[in-house]
């Protein structure tokens, strides 16, 4: 590999990490909180794409300039956090701390939304235009030129870890959040209203991962299975980090985005996949529980 | 009658039952096609996976997510065998320029080596797999979702290694299995009827399992790992070895499932065929052996019906009952009995609520101090977190 091709393989491997990143993190959230593994996470990130294929489909004329993709991006969002609000109130409640169950509920669900998408979309993928600010790229140097949506895909991954964190750690929502993360019964002892935390909770990582669905639509064509490309890796990034941490999820994310083309590149596509996944079964032998853990005194903590 | 039927130890009564049940299947061949008795075939194989996946998920509380890898792992051993009674060299490795027949392809031309293989190596695989995440503590779902990436993994390898197992198409085409050409007359009814047997020797060794004092200490390590932990026992080798046993019975599910099928591919060895197979045990009800066995014909004809009359609609029953069966029969078919017979007792006096079976609340109640035997308990609720006293104090509004 020369150089360039070098800075371009870490460069767009930095922008899958970002995606990953992003589905991640509504995972490793609710998880943190709930103790439900939701299947059907990547299906919000589906969600989030067609949001965006629809808005380019209605909006595209007109709204000029391309500003479409930012309605976009906040539809995404806020489409997929009421879908998530909503899920969480008719069907994630009843499975909380019943994680083997709340595996095979989402999975259905998740079996569900895509037969709807099929239905209302069509089998075949789409195609969402990239809007005009976003084509082209950032020349650096000689034959290095970064493209610009995965520079904007970056961008918003940065933002939105940078948001989550400060909403956790300096709003009161954010902390009762963490409080409830920590201790259920104890910061319903003190007040907060865990019910209402859990449903907010999830209808934040649900429209995380919509953000996340509305730019891998830059990357690719968006069909009723794109939810499925991400989720088994993000499962792999919220392992690796460790639940409920969000510098864990970021290491992770950066890990696994960069070590699949990695090894992609040095053996076939279909052995480092292999690879990637002993690598993982190896590293949980020093960490079982991740990167980083909150650290508690309780025996099954990490459950 | 139906908890009384297949949940809990058998009783006399249920091994009347039991026997009824086989007396059906013994008799089936004489009122079905070759066709639909092949799909019952397959149904029954399935329920031997179904059976070997509820010892580990129902007993020993351990959900693999990755099974259908040990299954089709199986089944390619077997598809090996038949592939190599017909053919020299198989197809695929002719259309992908291979020109000898790979080494470890060889031994597979005879049955009495390729039959033992489909359980040893699913049960090896399961051995390498398992031993380093049991032994560093992964538990509960973090296996589920470690054995999960690796039905990927294991399933993007098959695909990518087109040479030695056929890529995506997988294997077919078959003709013949131990030099008995599988067209023969009698040949569908002789593996129908192998099914049937390794059906019923596989629960039966399942139920005596159970009974076992090997049984209780798996229950234990479902019920509370931590406390058998400090009773002095090794949860690690008791988990190891149901998980082989569990994927070496699935291996051996996936042998019995191909000839009577007739292809095998990569993506029966998916996530999606695995948790597919979790369901049928959660359908049937986790913990009861026959249960699980029934809820793998049940799910699996119900697809067949369904995917014949309704393809489109498949998907949204399928999704349906997934969470259907989640919130509604947390037990499964064998709990549905008990749950009638709960709601009905509740409408008739207030005390007895106590007793009532219905386990829909979303917080169960405290771990027994003994270990429980209730099959079908919920896993134990979540232990109690220390807080961090930073962060409790930190929490200002109410």
């Amino acid at each position: 590999m020369s150089l360039t091709t070098t800075a371009m393989q870490i460069f767009n491997s930095l922008s899958i990490s970002s995606v990953l990143l992003m589905v991640a993190l509504g995972l490793s959230i609710t998880f943190g909180i709930m103790r439900v593994i939701n299947f059907a996470h990547g299906e919000f990130v589906m969600i989030g794409a067609y949001v965006t294929f629809l808005t380019d489909r209605l909006l595209y004329d007109a709204l000029g300039g391309g500003s479409w993709f930012l309605v976009a991006l906040l539809a995404a969002f806020a489409v997929t956090a009421a879908i998530g609000y909503l899920t969480e109130r008719s069907l994630i409640r009843f499975l909380y701390g019943r994680p083997f169950e709340s595996i095979l509920a989402t999975w259905g669900l998740s079996l569900i939304l895509q037969q709807l998408a099929r239905n209302i979309f069509g089998a075949s993928n789409v195609e969402v235009r990239t809007p005009g600010w976003l084509q082209g790229g950032l020349a650096l140097a000689d034959g290095i030129q970064l493209p610009a949506n995965r520079l904007f895909i970056i961008a918003v991954a940065v933002l939105c870890v940078w948001g989550t964190y400060l909403f956790l750690n300096r709003t009161g929502a954010g902390r009762s959040m963490r409080a409830v993360m920590q201790n259920r019964s104890m910061a319903g002892a003190l007040g907060i209203n865990t019910a209402a935390v859990d449903a907010r909770t999830f209808a934040l990582g649900s429209g995380l991962a919509g953000i996340a669905g509305c730019v891998v639509s830059l990357l690719g064509s968006v069909g009723p299975a794109t939810g499925q490309n991400w989720i088994i890796d993000s499962f792999m990034v919220v392992v690796l980090g460790g639940v409920g941490s969000i510098a864990g999820a970021v290491a992770g994310a950066v890990l696994i985005g960069a070590a699949s083309p990695l090894f992609e590149f040095i053996t076939t596509s279909s052995m480092g996949k292999v690879i990637i996944f002993a690598l993982i079964v190896v590293f949980l032998q020093f960490r079982p529980a991740g990167f980083l853990v909150q650290r508690t005194r309780a025996l099954e903590g990490q459950h | 009658m139906l908890d009384k039927l297949i949940a809990g130890p058998p009783s006399r009564r249920q091994y009347i039952a039991y026997g009824l049940m086989v007396g059906i299947l013994l008799v089936l061949p004489l009122f079905l096609s070759d066709f639909r008795l092949a799909l019952v075939g397959k149904y029954l194989a399935f329920a031997v996976a179904a059976v070997g996946l509820d010892l580990l998920w129902g007993y020993a509380g351990v959900l693999s997510l990755g099974h259908a890898v040990f299954f089709s792992l199986g089944a390619y051993s077997m598809a090996m065998h038949m592939k190599l009674q017909s053919e020299a060299l198989p197809d695929f490795m002719v259309w992908s320029g291979l020109e000898q027949l790979p080494w470890f392809w060889e031994p597979f031309r005879h049955f009495a080596f390729a039959l033992p293989m489909a359980v040893v190596i699913p049960a090896v695989f399961a051995i390498i797999i398992g031993y380093p995440t049991f032994r560093s503590g992964i538990r509960g779902v973090y296996f589920s979702i470690l054995t999960q990436a690796m039905a990927l993994a294991m399933s993007i390898l098959f695909i990518g290694q087109q040479p030695y197992t056929g890529g995506t198409n997988g294997m077919t085409n078959f003709q013949s299995l131990a030099g008995i050409s599988l067209y023969r007359s009698g040949m569908r009814l002789g593996l129908y009827l192998a099914t049937v047997i390794t059906l019923v020797g596989v629960v039966a060794l399942a139920l005596w399992l159970v009974k076992t004092r090997t049984g209780t200490v798996l229950m234990a390590i479902r019920d509370g790992e931590n406390r058998l932990r400090f009773l002095g026992y090794n949860p690690v080798r008791y988990k190891l070895v149901t998980f082989a046993l569990s994927a070496g019975i699935a291996g051996f599910a996936g042998a019995l499932f191909v000839p009577q099928v007739g292809i095998i591919s990569p993506s029966s060895m998916s996530i999606l065929p695995s948790v597919e197979m979790a369901i049928w045990v959660a359908v049937g009800g986790r913990g009861t052996i026959v249960g699980a066995a029934a809820g793998a014909v049940v799910v699996n004809w119900a697809k067949t019906v369904f995917s014949e009359s309704l393809p489109e609609a498949w998907l949204y029953v399928f999704g349906g009952l997934f969470i259907g069966v989640v919130l509604l029969f947390p037990r499964g078919l064998a709990g549905i009995a008990d749950q009638v017979r709960g709601l009905l007792r509740k409408t008739r006096t207030v005390q007895q609520r106590n007793g009532d079976a219905n386990a829909r609340s979303a917080s169960p109640p405290a771990p027994d101090p003994t270990v429980a035997a209730d099959a079908a308990r919920h896993p134990a609720p979540l232990a109690p977190r220390v807080v961090e006293p930073g962060v409790a104090a930190a929490v200002r509004e109410p």
